[in-house]
């Protein structure tokens, strides 16, 4: 019963006219992001219960001794039922664990639940701590983590150390997600680099590679009217990229970008300069996905194709989504993440 | 020209209402019969599985304590080790079970929060929403807690969140226990080094309380089929007779030219009609027995199992349509076969008398062949068979058998009868009965049947109940039990009631598995009550003295025959090994039960004290002690037991237990009773050219109906005759057989001749009064009738 008993709890209209996942319901009683962003770290690496959803969300792109990709996925959401903290079993907020590994034919998912309040999940910022069970994203700070998860038929534990400092999208940390205005708090953390031990059925593989850690919070961060979205992060030559494609009911997108240097510098870029067009789906379990696209910011010579390192990256969670490793090529070469959301 | 065909044909029914009628009613009961059972059946098995789902008994591992309690924190210790667990909180409010789960982690399957349409909100997990049905909610006190009627929850049980649960049982940060996910990750921590004190079960199989309840069903569903069999006879029977009635319709409507092809489909769709009719009738019969039934079906299983099953009916399509199958399938088999012999038979010799009653002698050898085969299989599963499966089929050959035997033995026996006929009377007599018993048979049968089970169930029943009351005298010795709040009330207990009574024997208990099997220890005060009331199935020499002396421990006859522990077998306790020296019997107990002295618990055991005491004092001192107890403890009724209360409330449970069977035996009887009803009646007007001849002799209408009613008496007496033996195998297979598959032990069979003699009057009142009528019309045709047998054919 989680599945049937979660979705309309968790996501109060999963297929109606607000949004993907109920991201577009309206938010009575809890805060919402304001501009200017004002951060404090490291207190605003925890949790920040009068917000509705938030997130801790890792990927990454790694590859084993022979040059094979792999693509790996750590994320812990947060989901308030009402806007506060409670002690015990009467705390309203629910946490909720996907992790995931993709090589070039498989696709390993798993998911957990826990309810806050009674110490099965949370997150604490200092020490840097995110758990949920046995999983755990952990160190002594923000830059040097131990990350671990384990499903039925896999496990990881991997090292990660930032190689640069934390960034900030949209204006200063305020990310702007419609042109009606909802907003979330958004910085990441896409420099680190990452080593470990994938544990698969076919036994275990050393990997290295480079992960992206995003963090997210808002409280009603879609508009009523947009179904879905496609998000990449790209790790180019010369810089990285973070794009996302906001899909609304008439047809029409909603887009914005990030540009960040080697050295963290970042420049934000508003609706319309980012450009990601599907060139050609594959069909995941009967649905039709774009698993190839066109993705262009003029503004930095941007023009590559993206395709999915497995077309089957589908997420089959309580709420359903594609998440997988992607292949750069065009005006400049690369790897990254793609998400897809509002397929279903 | 089909529709003058029709016509001819219904205007049989019309010219014979009774045909009609009888064809109707017969195919009504049987139908009723059989789907009332089912109904019983499908509701009470409906309502197990809710229970099922809500407790996630036997489908799951689990992870328990051996006092029952799990701190909450050592859940988080587990699953924080990779254990994909969830946890339950358990207990009772309001003498209601309480179930607290948690949505978010309970395995797949596992009963509903009643949220599939949604309306599961914060309230539910944070602030408290009680799910259960409207009759659980009733039985609930006030509480200021959100209720939602949830009918699809299981009878008896308010299923809450875990943490809800906890509150209001006033168990903060403890569980009861954790179910473990059927898929757990690949890297996770032993159990023995997270948790060494906690035990995970195996998902139950065998020895559960799902087990045991489907042995109670399995004697409903073996009901089921002795009412299915007794209503293909009757089915049989009804359409045969309509066929014979009709004979000459069919004649005259072939002789006319009528093609034999659309009149077997013209039959053949009014008979489907007819017997859909019947049918809903007989489902709306089945209803209305079954809804009768029923609150003693759910008491029963309540008492026995502690289970509930909701005590109202609802409408199945799987019993109402098993139902209607029953009657169309039972006509299209009894019909096939009369159609078939209408196809093959000659243009006019279809119209000659009795001749579907002769038919059915000329298979007479075969059947008998038949019955040996059968009697000789029930006898072959009785010796080699084991299983519950064998145990049935046993049963089902035995029935079976006895059933097609009949006809060739009371031939035989009327054979007998008509070699010693002193008078010309008499010889006609015996040879005229002998001659109508291929037209009686199958309604013999069916009495044969229906008095089979009676005297089986009786004999099973009773000796149950003797059993058992010897078994309360045993176990329930002492004449008053107080139960304590807690350790430390008991303590209080003690001391308090050491001076008052003539002895304080505490009660003591401990779960642990003994070789895989969920068992209690006990350990009594060696004290002569117990040496006195406990009897032994099977001992070794100076077994009390020796447990007494710590040297060995008793069993009861569950563990014995599931574990195969015999006499002298060791048993590990708590880590030390001990002989068992005695076997006791433990009758409606599902777990094994193990006693040792209370020294020896005391060694094994040491944080268990004793919350029960049993007090051996004077009857008579019982009210004021209680009066005491109340005023002194505050202890509340539920607490203090008086050996006579539990002693009747026991005996009350396994009376109601068999009631549900005693109503569906006299049903059967009566459906039995109408059998032959039926069978007499037809042939009452068959029978005028047999009977003219013998009137024309001399021999007066009135006379001729006497001889009717005495030839019912005797056929009913000789039928009586064999069911007895029948009743007794059937007994005897239930008792020895199947009672030791599905329970675990084994009931010694006593026998009621008083009651066998009862249920042989019932039977031949049954068959008089069946008798009477046809009898009376045959005292009443009119001579001018039955001169016209002489004059032509009929």
């Amino acid at each position: 019963m989680n599945v049937r008993i979660l979705l309309p709890l968790l996501l109060p209209c999963a297929a109606s006219a607000q949004g993907f996942a109920g991201l577009g319901t309206a938010s009575e009683g809890f805060a919402t992001p304001e501009r200017p962003a004002i951060f404090d770290f490291e207190t605003d690496h925890g949790p920040h219960p009068d917000y509705r959803i938030e997130w801790w969300y890792l990927t990454a792109n790694l590859q084993d001794g022979d040059g094979t990709h792999y693509g790996l996925q750590w994320t812990l959401f947060r989901t308030a039922l009402a806007p506060d903290e409670g002690e015990g079993w009467s705390s309203p907020q629910i946490w909720m664990g996907h992790a995931a590994v993709t090589t070039p034919t498989h696709h390993y998912v798993t998911e957990r639940l826990a309810r806050g309040g009674i110490g099965q999940a949370g997150v604490t910022a200092q020490p840097f701590e995110a758990w949920i069970d046995d999983w755990q994203l952990a160190g002594s700070d923000f830059d040097t983590l131990n990350m671990t998860a384990s499903g039925p038929d896999f496990a990881y534990d991997m090292d990660l150390t930032a190689q640069g400092p934390l960034i900030f999208h949209g204006d200063a940390g305020y990310s702007v997600k419609s042109a009606d205005g909802q907003a979330s708090y958004y910085y990441s953390q896409p420099f680190y680099e990452i080593d470990g031990t994938l544990t698969l059925p076919d036994g275990e593989v050393d990997v290295t590679g480079n992960a992206w850690l995003d963090r997210e919070w808002s409280s009603q961060p879609l508009s009523e009217n947009q179904t879905g979205w496609d998000w990449f992060s790209l790790s180019l030559d010369d810089g990285k990229l973070m794009g996302f494609r906001l899909r609304q009911e008439n047809g029409s997108h909603y887009t914005s970008a990030t540009w960040i240097t080697p050295d963290g510098e970042t420049t934000a870029y508003p609706d319309g300069a980012f450009q990601a067009d599907p060139v050609s789906f594959s069909d995941v379990g009967g649905r039709q996905i774009p698993t190839q696209w066109n993705v262009t910011l003029d503004a930095r010579g941007v023009d590559v194709d993206v395709y999915a390192l497995n077309p089957k990256s589908w997420m089959a969670t309580s709420v359903p989504y594609w998440e997988g490793p992607i292949i750069v090529e065009g005006s400049h070469a690369g790897v990254g993440y793609l998400e897809m959301t509002g397929y279903e | 020209m089909t529709k003058v065909g029709l016509q001819a044909l219904l205007s049989h029914w019309l010219r014979n209402p009774m045909q009609l009628f009888t064809l109707i009613v017969g195919l009504s009961l049987a139908t009723a019969l059989w789907s009332g059972v089912q109904a019983v059946n499908a509701e009470a098995r409906a309502s197990y599985d809710a229970a099922a789902q809500t407790l996630g008994e036997g489908r799951f591992a689990q992870i328990t304590s051996d006092d029952g309690a799990i701190p909450q924190a050592d859940y988080i210790r587990l699953r924080r080790a990779g254990w994909l667990i969830s946890p339950v909180v358990e207990g009772r409010l309001d003498g209601v079970r309480l179930i607290g789960l948690d949505p978010l982690t309970s395995p797949s399957g596992l009963a509903t929060m009643g949220a599939d349409d949604g309306n599961l909100t914060i309230d539910a997990l944070a602030g408290g929403v009680l799910f259960a049905t409207q009759d659980t909610f009733e039985r609930l006190g006030a509480y200021d807690i959100t209720r939602v009627v949830t009918p699809d929850a299981a009878p008896g049980v308010i299923i809450t969140d875990v943490g809800t649960a906890q509150r209001l049982l006033g168990l903060e940060n403890t569980l009861s226990r954790l179910l473990v996910s059927p898929t757990q990750p690949i890297v996770q921590t032993p159990l023995a080094e997270v948790a060494p004190h906690l035990t995970l079960r195996a998902p139950q199989d065998g020895s559960d309380v799902g087990r045991l309840t489907d042995s109670f069903h399995l004697n409903l569903t073996a009901f089921g089929l002795l009412a299915f069999a007794v209503g293909i006879f009757i089915v049989h029977g009804a359409i045969g007779l309509a066929f014979e009635q009709r004979r000459p319709v069919i004649r005259t409507l072939r002789a006319l030219g009528f093609p034999l092809r659309r009149l077997i489909a013209l039959i053949a769709v009014e008979l489907l009609v007819l017997s859909l009719i019947a049918g809903a009738i007989g489902v709306g019969l089945g209803y209305l027995v079954a809804a009768a039934l029923l609150p003693d079906v759910a008491a029963t299983i309540s008492g026995l199992y502690g289970e509930s099953v909701s005590g109202t009916l609802q409408l199945r399509p799987e019993w109402w349509l098993s139902g209607l199958m029953i009657a169309v399938g039972g006509t299209c088999m009894a019909a096939a076969a009369s159609l078939f012999q209408l196809a093959r038979m000659p243009l006019l010799a279809s119209a000659r008398p009795r001749a579907w009653a002769m038919q059915a002698g000329k298979g007479r050898m075969y059947q008998a062949g038949l019955a040996v085969g059968l009697l000789v299989l029930a006898g072959l599963l009785g010796i080699f068979g084991s299983g519950l499966a064998a145990g049935f089929g046993m049963l089902a050959a035995l029935l079976i058998g006895a059933a097609l035997a009949l006809p060739v033995v009371l031939d035989r026996v009327l054979a007998f009868g008509a070699s010693r006929a002193k008078s010309v009377t008499a010889e006609w007599f015996w040879a005229d009965t002998r001659q109508q018993l291929p037209g009686l048979s199958l309604a013999l049968m069916a009495l044969l049947l229906a008095m089979a089970a009676n005297v089986g169930v009786s004999t099973m029943v009773s000796s149950f109940r003797l059993t058992f009351t010897g078994f309360l005298d045993q176990r329930l010795a002492s004449e008053f039990y107080v139960y304590a709040d807690d350790a430390d009330q008991a303590a209080e207990l003690q001391t308090y009631l050491t001076p008052r009574v003539g002895k304080v024997l505490p009660i003591q208990s401990a779960n642990q598995d003994v070789r895989g099997l969920p068992s209690e220890i006990y350990g009594p005060t060696a004290h002569s009550t117990y040496r006195e009331n406990w009897l032994f199935l099977q001992s070794a020499d100076d077994a009390w003295a020796r447990i007494e002396a710590g040297e060995g421990a008793a069993i009861n006859e569950q563990l014995a025959r599931r574990a195969e522990i015999a006499i002298g077998d060791d048993i590990t306790l708590a880590g030390e090994a001990f002989p068992v020296l005695g076997i006791y019997g433990d009758y409606g107990n599902p777990i094994g039960q193990i006693i040792v002295t209370e020294t020896t618990f005391k060694r094994l055991f040491p944080d268990i004290r004793p919350n029960r005491f049993g007090l051996r004092m004077d009857a008579a001192d019982v009210p004021v002690l209680t009066e005491a107890l109340r005023k002194d403890f505050s202890l509340a009724d539920a607490q203090m037991v008086n050996q006579a209360g539990i002693k009747a409330f026991s005996l009350s449970v396994f009376d109601r237990t068999f009631t549900v069977t005693g109503a569906l035996n006299v049903l059967t009887l009566a459906v039995a009773g109408f059998a032959i009803l039926m069978s007499l009646l037809t042939l009452a007007t068959m029978r005028l050219p047999q009977l003219a001849p013998v009137w024309a002799q001399g021999l007066t209408r009135a006379r001729l109906g006497r001889i009717e009613i005495i030839r019912a008496v005797l056929l009913a007496l000789l039928t009586a005759g064999l069911a007895l033996p029948l009743g007794l195998a059937l007994a005897w297979t239930l008792l020895a057989v199947v009672n030791v598959e599905a329970f675990g032990w084994r009931l010694p069979m006593f026998l009621f001749p008083l009651d066998y003699a009862r249920l042989a009057v019932f039977a031949v009142g049954a068959a008089v009064l069946a008798a009477l009528w046809p009898a009376r019309k045959l005292a009443r045709t009119r001579p001018s009738d039955l001169l016209k047998v002489f004059s032509n054919e009929r």
